[in-house]
């Protein structure tokens, strides 16, 4: 067996970060280390792994390996627990570390995929996680009954403790750590799982174990890297997508205090390295730069609306959900109602802005960042170092915010393409926030044209939802395409699957996407296609309801007949939110559900809206239906923050394109929701287990249509064009 | 050279005076606790107190704290964390990223020091601070917490 060390490089980089007295790592021989030629345990006091998901230290200690990112949604502890769970530890006594993508890689990625998106982080990887932890208890267990010279059945485990009752013997996990990491791991497929109604740990709404050193600033995010003789960068890409450095003088950069190194980046960009990261902001505001912004800069946002808007009619589309005869359907109808919604572009604004610390050497390349993908990082720092990926090394560090932003490396690129100009010195680059709102990977925008035909009993006998706009796989993963098709661009609306499954029980529909793709970069944000869907779904539906003349309650059930569980999460947020029941005075209901990211959710927002027009959301009552619910109170947690994450994009949040580049360049501009405007949340938790599902995006999809359909109830205004500050609400 | 009274110690800096306090004591003091956000004074994440005040860091010029004014940052709000504050902010599993919540913390602390009993409208229309995971409902309940924990000790 392999043993290696993360843990100690790791514990030695927080360590060090925190005493401000890093050594080098790229000295210390860390590829060798994972090759297998580490030192010797004793040297490093960290005992051998008992596989590679949990190390046991002598003290009872245990290290659990999270290959998963940690960027705020609990993805961490929750996978711990499962681990946890199965090892039957002592919880108070759990730590974690990430594994690199680099021994990832040499391990024959013997921790699957680090991808951290699409709310993946526990539903992807329950079970062989949880079997890591089982294993590494049969070890365990098989290195006490083997001291002991007795059955391994007739041992029992109680946090930790391993106990011969018959001979009322005991000993601990620590105790027989080091015998268990020589024992030959049992076979994955002779494991079984608990039963989830036995769990103890996982389940539970345990606290987070991430939570102490982010009360009192001790928590390293990668903004905050130091290294000895680190310099700061900061950089200035061309705005205007697609252009270029034609040239630049760095004369008045280089006279300023602290500056070393003015640098073009790639094709595209200028960086200033100095001393401290204000002397190169400073600087980088000196530099003369010429830019070659080529044709995009002709580019406006009328453009880019009216290119979509012609994908509304247009006669070629992707066909994503089809049933029955919609045209023919359609031409029958009794009563016809057609909307059109729209969507715009939208950053994603994390707190941290992109950034990562590079240090590169002839023969050696060491990235330090917040990553959401340790192997795509990984990838991104080989390509820019031109090492292979076993040369390389990334060190993930907790991200201050991801919401998808983080799985695109372009700010790991052009760090490794900077310290490459600095051989040996590392370099930390980090955007400003202008940079970041400049260059973001922007949510899609899309517009949606939906026409439903009413037989004469008020049924929707006929459906079409032509969405027309960006994909994003397009413009990133263009291999993902399946004939031209963007599966993706369909979240909540596909034809079966066990992912983002349209609800509805339409006997004649066509659900189809003219793919017009502008020229910016589009980038999953959190909740991706499900956002727009959402809206685009819910409101018609709502504006279909009231066109009937039916409650939208009713209606919406009549209409989920065949969808028990997006049914269940509806009614639960009916019957909590207080549907149908008499409203505070001025205060009026909306509904939204909708199947997402494997799970099952489902809004009643509560919202008044004054003469003038203002919109105060005072409660949203949200289901969640899981599958699996690993930790009740962090999953309460991410509801409260998608709806901040959906609302403020739902009011405020639109990026728009002049001359080419985006006009918004920092929260002045774009604004985020903030306390004043957050509702009450009451978040019904209800697993029904048999399946796994996400949570990290799919409530954030309900928080707009319920509000804007609520919005209606109060003022008998459609609010079709997001976001909605743009909507004359007055009545 | 500058002299700034920072968590109770006196620092001499050499730094353009033009430097905004938020990378004074970020880079030339070396506490990485206190964030930069945005650069002009709108998100909140570089809050610190002067002489008892929430103020936005990112955009204050170094040369407009004078030398007997006490700069207290997220490393100094308590021993070991025990300010009321820390302690409900552990009991509640308020952050999620945490990267706002230095500042969301200091400003809290600057809201409890001037109105220990604060309703929830007085706390929503205080902070300002922006949190883009969304923790504004369990900073609420925080807040609530440590003020009552503050009124049980008298």
């Amino acid at each position: 067996m392999t043993h290696i060390a993360p843990s100690s490089r790791r514990g030695f980089l927080k360590a060090s970060a925190a005493l401000g007295a890093f050594t080098l790592a790229i000295q210390a021989p860390f590829i060798e280390e994972a090759a297998g030629q580490s030192a010797p345990a004793a040297a490093t006091a960290i005992p051998p792994e008992v596989n590679a998901w949990v190390v046991v230290k002598a003290d009872d200690t245990v290290v659990i390996r999270i290959a998963r990112s940690e960027m705020g949604q609990g993805t961490l502890t929750g996978l711990a627990q499962l681990v946890a769970e199965e090892l039957d530890c002592d919880w108070a006594k759990v730590t974690t570390e990430y594994p690199t993508p680099t021994q990832n890689l040499l391990r024959n990625r013997v921790w699957g995929d680090m991808s951290t998106g699409g709310s993946r982080g526990i539903r992807a990887s329950h079970d062989y996680v949880r079997k890591g932890g089982a294993a590494a208890k049969i070890m365990l267990v098989q290195a006490a009954a083997e001291s002991w010279k007795v059955p391994a059945a007739e041992l029992t485990v109680d946090k930790g403790t391993i106990i011969h009752a018959k001979t009322n013997r005991r000993t601990t996990y620590g105790k027989v750590a080091v015998a268990a990491a020589a024992i030959t791991p049992p076979a994955a497929a002779s494991i079984t799982l608990k039963d989830p109604k036995d769990w103890k740990i996982a389940g539970k709404p345990m606290a987070r174990l991430d939570t102490r050193d982010k009360v009192n600033g001790k928590q390293v995010y990668g903004a905050d890297l130091k290294l000895p003789g680190m310099l700061n960068a900061a950089i200035k890409d061309c705005p205007v997508f697609g252009g270029k450095v034609r040239s630049f003088n760095a004369a008045a950069a280089m006279a300023k205090p602290g500056v070393k190194k003015v640098v073009q980046v790639g094709e595209t960009a200028v960086a200033v390295v100095a001393e401290t990261w204000w002397q190169a902001k400073t600087g980088l505001d000196a530099v003369e730069i010429l830019w070659d912004e080529g044709p995009n800069a002709r580019i406006q946002q009328a453009d880019i609306d009216a290119m979509v808007a012609e994908g509304l009619t247009a006669t070629q589309a992707f066909i994503g959900n089809r049933a029955g005869n919609m045209a023919e359907a359609m031409g029958k109808a009794v009563l016809k109602i057609e909307a059109t919604y729209s969507f715009p572009f939208q950053n994603h604004a994390t707190m941290e802005p992109m950034n990562a610390t590079a240090v590169w050497t002839a023969d050696k390349c060491e990235v330090w960042c917040p990553t959401q993908n340790g192997d795509a990082a990984l990838a991104a720092a080989a390509a820019a170092s031109g090492h292979r990926a076993q040369q390389c090394e990334v060190h993930k560090i907790h991200l201050g915010g991801g919401f998808g932003r983080r799985g695109w490396h372009d700010y790991v690129t052009q760090a490794v393409q900077i310290a490459k100009q600095m051989p040996g010195v590392p370099v930390k680059l980090l955007w400003s926030r202008e940079e970041d709102m400049l260059h973001g990977r922007f949510h899609p925008i899309t517009q949606c044209r939906l026409t439903a035909g009413l037989d004469a009993d008020g049924k929707v006998d006929a459906m079409h939802v032509r969405i027309s706009g960006q994909s994003i796989v397009a413009g990133i993963a263009p291999n993902l395409l399946e004939n031209g098709l963007d599966s993706r661009v369909f979240q909540g609306m596909a034809q079966g699957g066990n992912e983002f499954t349209f609800g509805y029980g339409v006997p004649n529909l066509l659900i189809d996407h003219a793919m017009r793709n502008p020229h910016v970069p589009p980038g999953f944000w959190r909740g991706v296609n499900l956002n727009q869907n959402a809206v685009y779904m819910e409101c018609f539906i709502d504006e279909v309801a009231h066109a009937a003349g039916k409650d939208p309650l009713e209606f919406r059930r009549a209409l989920l007949r065949g969808a028990p569980k997006q049914l269940a999460v509806l009614n639960a947020v009916a019957d909590k939110g207080g549907w149908g029941k008499p409203a505070p005075a001025g205060h009026h209901r909306g509904l939204a559900a909708i199947m997402g990211y494997g799970s099952y959710v489902a809004a009643c927002a509560e919202v008044s809206v004054s003469r003038g027009g203002e919109v105060k959301v005072h409660k949203i009552t949200a289901a969640t239906d899981p599958g699996h619910a690993v930790n009740p109170q962090q999953i309460a947690a991410q509801v409260e923050g998608s709806f901040v994450y959906g609302l403020g994009a739902a009011f405020y949040q639109e990026c728009t394109v002049k001359d080419g580049r985006m006009e918004q360049e920092n929260f002045d501009t774009y604004q985020a929701l903030r306390m004043d405007e957050m509702p009450a949340v009451e978040s019904i938790v209800m697993p029904s287990g048999g399946f796994w599902g996400g949570v990290g995006e799919p409530t954030i999809a309900v928080a707009a249509p319920a509000v804007l359909n609520a919005i209606f109830a109060a003022t008998g205004k459609r609010v079709r064009r997001l976001p909605l500050r743009h909507a004359d609400l007055k009545h | 050279m500058t002299k700034l009274n920072v968590n109770g110690r006196v620092h001499d800096v050499q730094v353009d005076p033009d430097t905004p306090l938020l990378w004074v004591i970020r880079e030339q003091l070396g506490m990485t606790g206190t964030k930069y956000g945005c650069g002009i004074a709108q998100c909140g994440a570089c809050t610190v107190q002067v002489d008892g005040q929430a103020v936005r860091s990112c955009a204050l010029p170094v040369s407009a704290v004078q030398p007997n004014q006490k700069i207290t940052t997220i490393e100094g709000l308590s021993p070991n964390s025990t300010h009321p504050l820390q302690q409900a902010w552990v009991a509640l599993d308020v952050p999620q990223c945490g990267y706002c919540q230095s500042g969301m913390l200091m400003a809290a602390a600057s809201l409890l020091a001037a109105n220990p009993k604060p309703t929830e409208a007085e706390i929503r229309e205080n902070i300002t601070n922006i949190c883009r995971c969304g923790t504004y409902n369990r900073v609420i309940a925080g807040i609530k917490r440590a003020a009552d924990a503050n009124a049980r000790r008298g």
